[in-house]
């Protein structure tokens, strides 16, 4: 079904330390994507603006963007799943050209985290999850990752070291990407060095070499439809499946914990819908918050049985060369994760996947390519699947 | 004519709490006695940990409290080496989820009990925990 297509993919450089405001920050994505597109803001009649609200003071951003961007008088919306938050704005583009309400729509993602110390962005983050039950006893995000991965760990045997062999793939190709925070080699041996940074604990069993780090930065995915995309686009990448979810916040209502329901019943949908199934994908992009994330992943899209999610990084399987490769361009564990914009940036990867301007980390022929984007610690599942 | 006074008992849960109110302040009263509970649905018997005012199901909003007893089964825990903005005096904690059958309990284990002295699916109680300042939450015990 070729009926929505995305024409155009960008992002900025992420970084620990972005030197403007985020309307600037955005503005970097945004144009990153009218360029790949080859098309001017002129053309495109509506914006959906997505970040997590709290790490910049600035209200309503989407108003603020439209006019800075140069896409005023065209309508402009807000949406917010937490680190999902791009994948969900890619979904109401898909439904406002799907409805005929609009042909070009621009889908922004942006964070600036750095306007807040890091206990604070802990913080926020925590209060991302159940405030009123949750964060009174000091939560936050490791920790509630890390819940998953000692239950994984008890379940099925997988070991520290499994975990840490993720964040060495990422490593591998997170030094070939030059819009990544983190850009050096991870080892192994870093991970059972007291004296190496990598081995500290965050939240047991999780390490520091186990989590990404925040980031400041914008993305930007220009979707049309047929039509437009056909008279505007070379290379259109369509939008086969769409797959969304929720789940109860309070750890207290659920039942799964070594892995993510939401990815389960939104990579369900997205398979069905684009009437594929795991062994399809050429290429995907997972939600590598933490190294315990990525191997759930592989499980939760069924690139992986339950628990064998260790076989597969163990056999490199998804590596460039491997099987199913996997966050060939470093993941958020080394692009680092600007909240608002990690979707968007997944999304673009895949883009330049399935176009073949992939550079160095290109898998070759990729025609169906895979995003997974999670929000919250499991509250927001987005699975994507994207076609030539 | 004074004003009517704001009910805020929820203020004390936890070494942070986010939330002022809820309709089911009752809670902080319950733990000052000792007591942990979760309510449970008048009307078509569902139980809720934690404690809701409404029940999602029959959509009915009259509810009984039921007492958390006994012991239920370690799930997962985390022992955090950081904590967020509020939480670095009480560092090093243990989060932890425990499953006591018809319901779950979030909260964080009993100080003095280390990380090597746990493993999932071990026997723990949740008990009420008064902390400093008139605060209090609840944690989770050996039996």
């Amino acid at each position: 079904m070729n009926d929505v297509a995305i024409i155009g993919a960008g992002q900025s450089t992420f970084v620990r330390y972005y030197p403007g405001s985020v309307r600037e920050l955005a503005f970097e994505g945004f144009s990153d994507a009218l360029g790949h597109a080859g098309i001017a803001a002129a053309d495109i009649d509506a914006s959906v603006v997505c970040s997590a609200p709290e790490y910049d003071l600035q209200r309503s951003p989407a108003g603020v963007f439209a006019e800075y961007l140069g896409l005023n008088p065209g309508p402009t919306f807000y949406v917010e799943t937490l680190c999902s938050s791009g994948s969900t704005g890619l979904k109401l583009a898909y439904s406002l050209i799907k409805s005929g309400l609009h042909d070009v729509v621009a889908v922004v993602g942006f964070q600036k985290m750095s306007e807040i110390s890091s206990a604070e962005t802990q913080e926020r983050m925590g209060r991302g999850a159940d405030i009123q039950w949750e964060s009174p006893f000091g939560t936050m995000m490791p920790a509630y990752y890390a819940m998953y991965a000692r239950a994984h760990m008890n379940a099925y045997g997988t070991a520290p070291e499994d975990l840490a062999a993720i964040r060495v793939k990422a490593s591998t190709y997170g030094q070939l990407n030059d819009r990544a925070v983190y850009r050096k080699a991870v080892t192994a041996d870093m991970f059972t060095d007291p004296d190496n940074m990598m081995s500290g604990s965050v939240a047991s069993p999780l390490r520091v070499g186990d989590c990404c780090a925040n980031a400041d930065g914008s993305s930007c995915i220009i979707v049309a439809s047929a039509e437009r995309a056909k008279s505007l686009c070379d290379k259109p990448v369509w939008i086969r499946g769409i797959g969304s979810s929720s789940a109860p916040v309070n750890l207290a209502g659920r039942d799964l914990f070594t892995g993510l329901a939401v990815a389960r019943e939104a990579a369900g949908q997205a398979y069905k819908m684009a009437g594929i199934g795991p062994k399809d994908v050429d290429v995907a992009e997972v939600h590598d918050c933490f190294t315990i994330a990525e191997m759930m992943a592989y499980e939760d899209l069924g690139f992986a049985g339950p628990g064998e999610g260790r076989d597969l990084i163990n056999g490199k399987e998804t590596y460039l060369n491997g099987s199913i490769p996997v966050n060939v361009d470093g993941g958020l564990l080394s692009k680092g994760h600007p909240i608002g914009a990690t979707g968007g940036s997944q999304i673009r990867t895949i883009v330049l996947q399935l176009r073949g301007e992939a550079g160095e980390i290109q898998v070759p022929d990729a025609s169906v390519g895979l995003v997974h984007n999670i929000g919250g610690v499991g509250l927001y599942g987005n699975v994507t699947i994207l076609g030539r | 004519m004074g004003k009517k006074e704001k009910d805020e008992r929820f203020r004390k849960f936890g070494t942070v709490s986010f939330t002022g109110t809820t309709r089911v302040n009752d809670f902080i009263d319950h733990l000052e006695q000792g007591k942990v509970t979760g309510t449970r649905c008048k009307s078509c018997g569902n139980t809720f940990f934690p404690p809701r005012a409404d029940c999602w199901a029959c959509r009915s909003s009259e509810m009984e409290w039921f007492d958390v007893q006994g012991t239920g089964r370690l799930v997962t825990f985390s022992t955090l080496a950081f904590g967020p903005k509020g939480f670095e005096g009480d560092l090093p904690y243990t989060i932890a989820l425990v499953d006591f059958g018809a319901y779950k309990v979030f909260g964080r284990i009993a100080d003095g009990i280390v990380e090597s002295d746990l493993s999932i699916g071990m026997a723990l109680a949740a008990k009420a925990n008064p902390l400093a300042d008139g605060r209090i939450n609840y944690v989770f015990h050996k039996q």
